[in-house]
């Protein structure tokens, strides 16, 4: 797998870190609601095919990236800095 | 040179190179391999088989031989069952033969061969069943030795292997006519083409046997174009680079032979390549027959036995006869003959065979055996002769047997087109009914198989789907499948009557294509013998599962440089080498060197963290903690970033001053602890753990990035920009006072907790007033090119206060009398509660983690609870991992209570002490429990107590 990364161009795999799924929003920290925290941090989608993800350059310029993978065949679709940027 | 035919295309006649075989020197030419070069010395015998210890030739001449197994070099560097037919050879080389004492002609293990009715498919399983107790001692060790293939090696692998990552539009597997082809095809678009052929040179067949190209010499037409993509910036061509493995996302691995017995050079290149397309020009392989006798050396692929004589001017034997099915074996005579080649005879299974090749044999005068098969190959330890017998249906007409005096018999079952890479990712080939051949599985877009793989076929055809393959067995004998495993026809025969009837069952039970060769040269003979058996044809009886790698890979490849201390990366703090110079102890940290402990000379390390410990709370001091982590936090919103990050309050921490920091992750439980300086409204410096500063860094990052986005703040690693040395100890403010005499370091001007920024000997340097021993302390910072300086700086002048250097064992020792948590506790299962911390955390401030710590789950009264240890026996041997249990109860189970988890001996309570997680911990101080160390089967009996031993109210911490 190659990630095409915004800053640094198309890179190896290596290079970069999975860091989970993209789909879920992410509450306020204000928001105590634990079912809404246990839905963000626990319900995880495992989809065959499309997915979000969410991709760290880690051993490039360390920018946190979104991306459209297809998780059945590994083809990336969309590279972009994660929403609302 | 003598012993070679004029006009071979792939040798140098003017370019010898002097080799060895069992000790003995021999002469090659360049452009040979070891078995060419073997073959033209007459050596026939190159080694013994696995079971039986018969003595093995050459089959093949390529990939897919299972024979000719050699041990290259010696000493450390020798890589056994390696095949003689794939290795250059090389001005020096070195082979040896295997499975053979004393010598390969003169085998005693050959005496296995007379046990041979034990050795049948299943022996291990059903010979050596009982007694059990003898299995070690005498069947494995016995057994081992007497069978098995070449010896590892005695000594770690000297030899260097490199690895790549690698991309290209368009990876072509096999540079052979298709292969070149397609390159030049793709590589016309401007695509960017790499091409992996596993020989030493291109062209495949074409190689291998004279063919015509539109007209032109078959050489002369891949020496073109691989001039012509030799020429072209966008291909990459990679000789003896052969494709092992196909993977998820159309992942190729290569290995690249760079030098296949270099003393301590390169030898080896593993690649990854992602290419966007990949095309499999893998060819086919020639199959062999199954007669009596056939494994004799001097029996060999027709194939191979041209390949012999067109590229290498290498005659197979003095007298070859040719046993096939086919026109193609007519060919292979005529070729043979043309080259200059004796062919005593063609054998072909075929009753009516059409009437041209009939002629054109006649007219070179070469007997035609139509109708016939090989009864059996004649000889002692090769090839003497073979008896010519005539068919009636498939069965022999053995009165009417005839002898033919033969020092090789050219044998061909047809050709399978080579279908392993491309069943790699879980497909099975199909069987093409109307070829008789199995085909690759189809891949889907980005993959393409062309060429004889995808069974296109330009020299005639298949042959026929029919065909003989498995003859009749001529007056008794083995007839072998598998060269390599010692699998005959009988052993198929016989594991069908034991009920193995599935190719999966089969295949484990006779080990028939299991051997380094993957089957190459006996799964379709297996298959056909199978299917004789069962009564069912090819595609009925199935194959096996096709796995990686396609050929042997050395461990060295795929672990390239990353191995011993290579294995990962080494950090070095500033002040590495003094330590060492000090004779401390160094351990590792993550990636890091730091000194466990200075023992002085003739001192234990026990003794001496001891005396560290001791001498820190009597006068001072001075530990490395350059390695933790040290993250920049800036920006206007950097306060509020670092309020939710953290779970205790950090709105109040006022520029100048420092503070104790937890994170929480975000289900509730602890991630990691450090301090929080705060050195301008906008301007933090946050610590880590050693362990947890690229996780946290991360999570920072991945905070600030993806979710609050809003927040005007950047974070970065300044963990190498640092050197640190906490001084700590009654005279620790005396010491920096030394170090930075300009400085106001009283209790006043610097509180417990306050941070300054100023500089040492003209270098940034930050002063933070906190401490981790519970003694008065300070961490002084310096940029890390000056750490070494202010290490040694600060032992000069410490001399006057009796300062010590202390390791990570005392700081242990210091820490765990003080209850302070660290790793051992923090073990990603303990919340704020659990470890005493509580009242730290702010209820409803938020933060990371607030929402889930107040899960039913985590506040439950009987989770484990941080406690401390404190054993009846002062001098307990306590080891951290041992667990916590009622008096008297047995052994573990639903008594256990929680765990020890961390242990030092502390010389202010002149004891053994513990902390420990213990259900309910913190309200049962003053109880009596065990310690029970299941391994060793100790129970030690230990008070609940305070995890505080030392200073309890913190007096000393403000000095």
């Amino acid at each position: 797998m190659r990630i095409t990364c915004p800053y640094c161009g198309q890179r190896d795999l290596a290079e970069f870190a999975y860091g989970g799924d993209a789909t879920q929003p992410r509450p306020d920290e204000a928001d105590l609601d634990a079912e809404r925290w246990a839905q963000y941090v626990f319900s995880r989608k495992n989809p065959r095919g499309w997915h979000q993800e969410y991709w760290q350059h880690l051993h490039g310029c360390r920018a946190w990236l979104q991306v459209t993978r297809n998780t059945a065949t590994h083809e990336i679709a969309e590279v972009g800095l994660p929403h609302g940027q | 040179m003598a012993n070679r035919l004029p006009n071979a295309i792939g040798i140098d006649t003017d370019s010898p190179i002097e080799f060895s075989f069992n000790g003995r020197r021999y002469t090659g030419l360049q452009g040979d391999t070891l078995a060419s070069a073997l073959l033209a010395n007459h050596q026939r015998i190159i080694g013994r088989s696995f079971k039986y210890h018969r003595p093995r030739g050459i089959l093949s001449i390529g990939s897919e031989e299972p024979a000719a197994l050699v041990t290259l070099g010696t000493g450390a560097q020798a890589e056994p069952n390696t095949k003689a037919t794939t290795v250059m050879l090389r001005q020096g080389m070195a082979a040896s033969s295997q499975n053979c004492w004393p010598s390969p002609r003169f085998d005693l293990m050959a005496i296995n061969g007379l046990f041979a009715p034990f050795f049948v498919a299943g022996f291990y399983y059903k010979t050596f069943m009982r007694p059990a107790s003898a299995w070690e001692p005498l069947y494995e060790r016995v057994i081992r030795r007497a069978a098995g293939l070449g010896k590892a090696p005695d000594g770690p692998d000297p030899d260097r292997y490199g690895q790549i990552e690698a991309s290209c539009d368009v990876l072509v597997i096999g540079g052979g006519a298709a292969g070149l082809e397609a390159a030049r095809t793709a590589a016309a678009t401007g695509a960017d083409v790499m091409v992996a052929e596993e020989r030493a040179w291109f062209g495949g067949q074409l190689a291998l046997a004279p063919a015509l190209v539109n007209g032109q010499a078959g050489q002369d037409w891949v020496e073109q174009t691989v001039r012509e993509l030799e020429g072209q910036p966008n291909v990459r061509l990679l000789k003896e680079t052969a494709a092992y493995g196909l993977y998820d996302d159309k992942v190729v691995g290569l290995i690249e032979t760079v030098a296949s017995d270099a003393p301590s050079g390169a030898r080896q290149r593993s690649w990854v390549v992602r290419p966007k397309q990949v095309i499999f020009a893998t060819g086919a392989i020639e199959q062999p027959l199954a007669f009596v006798g056939n494994d004799l050396p001097g029996v060999m692929l027709a194939g191979a036995a041209l390949g012999y004589a067109f590229r290498f001017g290498v005659a197979p034997g003095k007298a070859v006869l040719l046993a096939g099915g086919d026109e193609q074996i007519v060919q292979t005579a005529l070729s043979l003959k043309q080259l200059g080649v004796h062919v005593v005879g063609v054998v072909d299974s075929r009753q009516t065979p059409p009437s041209d090749g009939m002629a054109r044999l006649a007219d070179a005068g070469i007997p035609y055996h139509v109708g016939c098969v090989i009864g059996r190959a004649r000889g002692w330890q090769s090839v003497a002769g073979a008896e010519i017998v005539p068919l009636e249906g498939t069965a022999a007409r053995m009165n009417e047997r005839q002898s033919v005096r033969c020092d090789t018999v050219a044998v061909s079952g047809g050709w399978q087109p080579s279908v392993h890479l491309q069943c790699h990712l879980g497909g099975r080939p199909g069987f093409d009914q109307t070829h008789g051949i199995f085909l690759p599985p189809e891949l889907g877009e980005g993959f393409q198989t062309v060429g004889r793989a995808a069974g296109v076929i330009n020299d005639g055809d298949w042959g026929p789907v029919d065909r003989l393959r498995v003859f009749p067995a001529a007056g008794g004998g083995k007839r072998f499948i598998d060269w390599q495993h010692d699998v005959t026809v009988e052993d198929v025969e016989l594991a069908y009557r034991e009920g193995y009837r599935s190719v999966e069952h089969l295949k484990r039970y006779t080990t028939l294509g299991m051997g380094t060769d993957q089957g190459k040269t006996s799964n379709i003979l297996g298959l056909h013998a199978l299917a004789t058996v069962l009564g069912s044809s090819v595609a009925e009886a199935g194959t096996t599962t096709f796995r990686p790698p396609y050929i042997p890979i050395t461990f060295g490849a795929l672990t390239a440089a990353e191995r011993d201390r290579d294995f990962r990366p080494v950090r070095r703090a500033p002040a590495e080498a003094a330590h060492r110079a000090l004779g401390a102890e160094m351990i590792t940290a993550g990636l890091w060197y730091r000194p466990r402990v200075y023992p002085q000379p003739g001192e234990s390390a026990a003794h001496a963290v001891r005396r560290e410990a001791a001498q820190v709370r009597a006068t001072v001091g001075v530990v490395d903690v350059s390695t933790l982590g040290k993250i920049a936090l800036v920006g206007p919103d950097a306060p509020e970033v670092v309020n939710r990050l953290y779970a205790n309050g950090m709105k109040t921490l006022p520029p100048g001053k420092a503070r104790y920091g937890l994170m929480l992750r975000d289900d509730g439980l602890i991630m990691d602890d450090g301090t929080v300086a705060r050195f301008d409204t906008d301007r933090y410096l946050l610590t880590t753990t050693t362990a947890n500063a690229a996780l946290v860094l991360s999570h920072i990052e991945f905070l600030l990035e993806t979710a609050w986005v809003d927040l005007q703040a950047m974070a970065i690693s300044v963990s190498d920009h640092w050197a640190a040395f906490a001084i700590a100890g009654p005279q620790s403010r005396a010491v920096v006072q030394a170090l930075l005499p300009e400085e106001d370091l009283s209790a006043e001007a610097l509180p417990f907790l306050g941070v300054r920024e100023t500089l040492f000997e003209g270098k940034d340097c930050l002063v933070m007033r906190n401490s981790y021993s519970g003694e008065l302390a300070f961490e002084v910072y310096v940029t890390a090119d000056h750490g070494l300086r202010l290490w040694e700086q600060i032992l000069q002048v410490g001399q006057a206060y009796s300062i010590t250097p202390y390791g990570t064992e005392a700081m242990a020792t210091l820490r765990i009398e003080k209850g302070h948590i660290a790793g051992p506790e923090l073990d990603g299962r303990v919340t704020a509660d659990d470890v005493g911390l509580a009242r730290m955390v702010a209820r409803r401030k938020p933060c990371v983690g607030q929402a889930l710590r107040h899960r039913p789950g985590l506040q439950k009264p009987n989770r484990p609870r941080l406690v401390g240890l404190l054993p009846m026996d002062s001098q307990a041997p306590l080891k951290a991992g041992s667990l916590l249990r009622p008096i008297g109860a047995q052994e573990g189970g639903d008594a256990i209570e929680g765990h020890v988890t961390s242990v030092t001996f502390s010389p202010a309570m002149d004891s053994m002490i513990a902390l420990g997680m213990l259900t309910r911990g913190d309200a049962r101080h003053g109880e009596i429990i065990e310690i029970w160390d299941g391994l060793a089967n100790q129970t030690f009996t230990v008070k609940v107590v305070p995890p505080v031993f030392v200073d309890p109210q913190g007096e000393r911490l403000h000095g």
